[in-house]
């Protein structure tokens, strides 16, 4: 693999992290939750997408609109039965509840789905290479990368330009001057939980040929999005998009050029960051 | 119970443990698990319940104190109290180094900081296997009997025993360490650590050695752990030995002590029951458990029994004296 090579999968890996951890780093910063669940609800979008395509015969992409929703609607659920009463508990309740929610997940998913690793087949045109440029490039990878791309626009201009954006942002630099001035924050709250958890689940579908899709995925991965999120800086849309990608070409270009440290290089990376920006690159809360 | 000596009434607990050795002889094994991981679970109540940092990669600690052992057993030192000491003194050394990152840091940060430790050895351990043994982890280790009299034996009586008696002096330690002034300026630190400087506590040095302290005494339990079963493996470091140590210890109650080693012992035994019918069904009712348990049990059982008795005598049902719970 050519050095362009790599840098392609590290772009398109660092995608797909980004467009996981989006979510966990709005909630975190919105609600001040630790959500450990969020790799559950990842999971959860790619199971949702083998499920339809194996028992009803739909095609992939056509899934992926349906993930969406199905992804919206359990994160809204959850938001309002149980992440709801988190916002002022401690970080040891938020810890608890949200990995007790994750093992429920991991040994439903067993239950249901047996611990073998998922598959779903892809359309022809997303397999194979396309040459750009006289680079062979991986056609899913490509495609995950254009998708991410139109996401996290369509993410800036809701974010930037929509009223709904306004109160989020207004509502993570201060909730209760936010509330005071009339911002129905609980109504934000919920909607922008439904957000992100559509965006993990989108993420778990879209992440079965790259991450691959087994029950230990909830926890597996989770290190990773909570990872990003932390050195990204909680609340932060473009730390979060800067870290995923630079987590993702690290990853792997640490796994090509130096297979024999693996993953450390990642954690001693996250360590290191961690200690030099408390806050995150782009946080605004320490 | 109000003429009796509160020593005695927070020692009591530990009769059960010996009755355990002479009415379940068959499941020995089981038993020193449970001593063992109460013990754990005894190291995080030091680090969660009096000083309050929450950690995710307390296994950390463990794995040192399991692998250091394993290590010694394996390369000719055979002596298991000293290999104890050892493991314990090598798993303080891991907790003084990882502590400057941990107490400095707050909220997310700092929980993110103790899984990234977890992890990184973990993976450090999964690599160097040449020392480690990677993923086949160290096996058929060798010890001599312990204090050179009693072998370990298949039946599991000098292990439960050994334990036992390790998890016992911990125990008294411990106790005697949370009611000194430093163990009370570790509460006060948890309660507000805005507050203590005022109070001429050294706040970030209390927090260190707290920390170090609660590392050395994991250090120990990875150390029996080894020394018991025989075998050190990768999930010694694992994120889920992290996790589960930390629903053992809020399960039972944190911040008081006997709360681990319940936690851990029911932990333990509802682990063998419900995984025979199968591990995933263990895992849901195990993660349905927590979420209960954060929701309704705050202060885990020994919390709700200490609320219900209180209740109760408020109504003048109860003779005043407690549960015997809580330092």
């Amino acid at each position: 693999m050519s050095f362009l090579g790599v840098v392609f999968d590290g772009i398109a890996y660092g995608s797909l992290l980004f467009l996981i951890s989006v979510g966990l780093s709005i909630t975190l910063g919105l609600m001040n939750v630790v959500n450990l669940a969020h790799g559950a609800f990842a999971m959860f979008g790619g199971y949702c997408s083998v499920w339809l395509t194996t028992t009803w015969g739909l095609p992939f992409l056509w899934t992926l609109p349906c993930v969406c929703l199905a992804g919206a609607g359990v994160g809204a659920l959850a938001e309002r039965l149980l992440y709801q009463r988190l916002y002022r508990a401690s970080h040891l309740d938020q810890v608890l509840l949200t990995i007790g929610l994750t093992f429920m997940a991991v040994a439903a998913a067993t239950f249901f789905w047996g611990p073998t690793q998922q598959r779903v087949e892809l359309p022809d045109f997303l397999r194979g290479q396309v040459s750009v440029l006289g680079l062979d490039l991986g056609a899913y990878r490509s495609f995950l990368i254009g998708v991410v791309v139109l996401i996290s626009l369509g993410l800036r201009g809701l974010i930037e330009r929509t009223r709904f954006g306004a109160q989020l942002r207004a509502a993570v630099d201060n909730q209760q001057v936010s509330a005071g001035l009339g911002i129905p924050v609980q109504r934000v709250f919920c909607l922008a939980f439904a957000l992100g958890s559509a965006l993990a689940a989108l993420g778990g579908a879209l992440g079965i040929e790259l991450l691959g899709l087994e029950p230990s995925f909830a926890l597996e991965y989770l290190v990773y999005f909570l990872l990003v999120v932390s050195v990204g800086g909680a609340g932060s849309v473009r730390g979060t998009a800067f870290a995923a990608l630079a987590l993702g070409l690290c990853d792997v270009a640490g796994k090509y050029y130096v297979p024999q440290i693996g993953a450390f290089i990642i954690y001693a990376l996250m360590i290191v960051l961690l200690m030099l920006f408390p806050a995150g690159l782009q946080g605004r809360r320490a | 119970m109000r003429g009796v000596p509160k020593s005695v009434r927070d020692l009591s607990f530990w009769l059960l443990p010996v009755a355990g050795f002479f009415a379940f002889p068959d499941y020995l094994v089981l038993g020193s698990q449970m001593l063992i991981a109460g013990l754990f679970a005894l190291s995080l109540d030091l680090c969660l319940g009096y000083a309050g940092i929450v950690s995710l990669g307390h296994a950390s600690f463990f794995g040192v104190g399991a692998y250091t052992a394993g290590l010694l057993a394996l390369h000719g030192w055979h002596e298991p109290l000293t290999g104890l000491c050892v493991a314990s003194l090598a798993a303080a050394l891991a907790g003084l180094a990882t502590s400057f990152l941990v107490v400095d840091r707050q909220g997310l940060t700092r929980l993110m900081v103790t899984l990234g430790v977890g992890f990184l050895l973990h993976e450090l351990a999964n690599r160097a296997s040449s020392i480690t043994g990677g993923t086949d982890g160290l096996s058929s280790l060798e010890l001599d009997p312990v204090l050179g009299l009693f072998r370990f034996e298949l039946s599991g009586k000098v292990a439960y025993l050994y334990a036992g008696g390790v998890a016992f002096l911990a125990f008294v330690f411990v106790r005697r360490v949370v009611r000194s002034p430093f163990g009370l300026s570790l509460q006060g630190v948890r309660e507000n650590a805005a507050r203590m400087p005022a109070l001429g506590v050294p706040v970030r040095r209390r927090l260190i050695a707290a920390y170090t302290l609660a590392a050395a005494l994991a250090g120990v339990a990875g150390a029996l752990n080894a020394q018991t079963t025989g075998f050190v493996g990768l999930e010694t470091l694992g994120f889920e030995r992290s996790a589960s140590v930390l629903i053992m210890l809020v399960l039972g109650g944190a911040g008081r002590l006997q709360g681990a080693f319940l936690g851990s012992a029911l932990f333990l035994v509802a682990q063998h029951l419900l995984s025979e019918q199968s591990p995933a069904f263990w895992q849901f009712w195990l993660g349905g458990l927590v979420v209960a348990l954060s929701f309704f049990a705050r202060g885990g059982l020994l919390g709700a029994l200490d609320a219900l008795l209180g209740s109760l005598r408020r109504r003048g049902l109860a003779p005043a004296g407690g549960a015997g719970a809580g330092p």
